[in-house]
């Protein structure tokens, strides 16, 4: 399975240590911007409100087995919340095939 | 004795004083560099901003406050407001008063730029300019006056050729202050807050060593053999602080590129009191201390929990006081009419670290207590929201890298 998550830039590097205690090493990270229903953040100028609407966010993905979607999903949930607006989101999908590059084998 | 304009002098300094102007965008950028990339265009910004305030309070107010007829050892007097009397003429020089008013505004500038490092990140802008017009005129005018402008510190003996404490002790332990006055930034200590253009830094760093020939050997005010030893001094001290930091972030892992520029501004601040008091094979020792020590203070202020964000007290007030004491260490008669330890003097030393001494507590009192008024009327920091957006786009509505 496929675990996307969107998280904090600042709270990468605890999810990333979270992850690799519990042997979640593999991973992919990358730059983005993004928002969520609250539209980004609102800041008052002077009287006139500034949205500041695509805000600078981590993805990470992971492929991992079945069976241990559960406690990646939950290894990041602890290390990601804030429990303000803005903490992200985890996103799980099926993944059909995964082939390592180097020696060309199917791994599951 | 009346002198007569000598354009070589006046040449040297003309140039001097655009040196050190280049030097205030050199610290934006050094700072810059260090900060995040949400903030970068406010903390290079708030240099410029330094730069444009102090040139008007200067030509205003600011170096009557300083070099005016002295009142009691204390303050300058109000007959060079808005320039009155300043002219093209040399006075008691061999340079135009305008010139050396020049020269010795830009070293305003830069003092004001140096203790943005305290704020990073976080300051309201418009606090930041009442702070800003405050600090030069309550804190930096009366020391440049004590030291340089006929003051009671130049009485008592305290020697300072190029600024180290008018400019580094009072920007670096009013950084000191600053910092415990606005609290650390969100997320200090929680989370990683790593420099996000180091090379922004060390091209900040470059504009700093070449400036600061102009800022150490313009100090002898003439195009001379003092000015020449000022130089090769300046140089020296850089390499060495440069080496030793260098070598100690080694021995604590790897060799820091960071740290090696760090270093040299270290040994530049440090061998600013005694640019024309010392040779160079005392820099050499001054450079090199101030490397360690600097280092030293800079780990010592990360163990404390202290945000005083891009170390200004560490390299600049650290470093300062090492170099006033230095001064009255290594100062030889042959060069600048001064002895200090080394060949036997004990009162150069003594003075140096009373008017280090005294330097430190004004700076550091009055800076606490400007902080403390600013921060009580208009508040110093900006919101939450805006320090997690960043400034560039909070303060100034503009992005950094589109």
């Amino acid at each position: 399975m496929k675990v996307e998550t969107i998280i904090r830039p600042e709270r990468l590097d605890r999810v990333k240590n979270s992850l690799e205690e519990k042997g979640f090493i593999s991973m992919t990270v990358s730059e983005v911007t993004g928002r969520g229903e609250q539209k980004g953040i609102k800041l008052q100028f002077r009287g006139k409100d500034m949205e500041v609407d695509l805000l600078p966010k981590v993805k990470m993905e992971l492929i991992v087995e079945d069976a241990d979607v559960d406690l990646l999903v939950e290894t990041i949930v602890d290390a990601a919340k804030t429990g303000k607006f803005g903490d992200g989101r985890i996103f799980v999908t099926p993944v059909a095939k995964s082939i390592r590059i180097r020696t060309g084998e199917v791994t599951s | 004795m009346s002198l007569v304009l000598d354009s070589g002098d006046t040449a040297w300094i003309l140039v001097s004083t655009a040196l050190v102007m280049l030097m205030i965008p050199g610290v934006g950028l050094f700072y810059g560099g260090l900060v995040r990339k949400k903030d970068v265009v406010s903390m290079v910004g708030l240099s410029f901003l330094a730069l444009a305030l102090v040139s008007v309070q200067w030509v205003l107010a600011g170096y009557s406050l300083a070099f005016g007829t002295d009142i009691g050892g204390v303050i300058g007097g109000l007959d060079h407001l808005g320039l009155k009397g300043v002219g093209m003429g040399t006075g008691d020089g061999t340079i135009p008063d305008l010139i050396f008013m020049a020269f010795q505004l830009v070293f305003a500038g830069i003092t004001l730029a140096i203790i943005t490092s305290a704020v990073a990140e976080r300051v309201k802008l418009s606090s930041f300019i009442v702070f800003g017009l405050l600090w030069t005129t309550l804190v930096y005018d009366p020391l440049a006056h004590w030291v340089w402008g006929g003051g009671f510190l130049a009485e008592m003996g305290a020697l300072d050729f190029a600024g180290g404490t008018v400019v580094h002790i009072s920007s670096g332990f009013g950084a000191l202050a600053l910092a415990l006055v606005i609290g650390k930034r969100m997320g200090f200590g929680e989370h990683d807050m790593e420099p996000h253009n180091i090379p922004m830094t060390m091209l900040g760093a470059a504009l700093l060593w070449f400036g600061w020939f102009g800022f150490n050997a313009g100090s002898a005010l003439a195009a001379d053999g003092l000015a020449a030893n000022a130089f090769v001094v300046t140089n020296t001290s850089a390499a060495a602080g440069a080496l030793t930091w260098l070598f100690a972030s080694w021995i604590n892992g790897k060799p820091s590129a960071l740290g090696m520029v760090s270093g040299a501004i270290a040994g530049l601040v440090a061998i600013t009191p005694a640019a024309g008091f010392v040779d160079a094979m005392s820099a050499l020792a001054i450079g090199a201390i101030a490397g360690i020590l600097c280092y030293r203070a800079l780990i010592f202020r990360i163990g404390k929990g202290l945000d005083e964000s891009l170390d200004a007290w560490a390299v600049h007030g650290v470093g300062g006081l090492w170099g006033a004491l230095a001064t009255g260490i290594f100062a030889s008669e042959a060069i600048g009419g001064y002895s200090g330890l080394i060949y036997g003097n004990v009162d150069q030393f003594v003075a140096q670290a009373i008017g280090a001494g005294i330097a430190i507590v004004y700076a550091f009192v009055v800076t606490l207590a400007l902080a403390k008024i600013v921060d009580v009327t208009m508040g110093l920091r900006v919101s939450e929201e805006e320090e997690y957006v960043g400034l560039d786009i909070a303060q100034h509505g503009e992005k950094a890298y589109a």
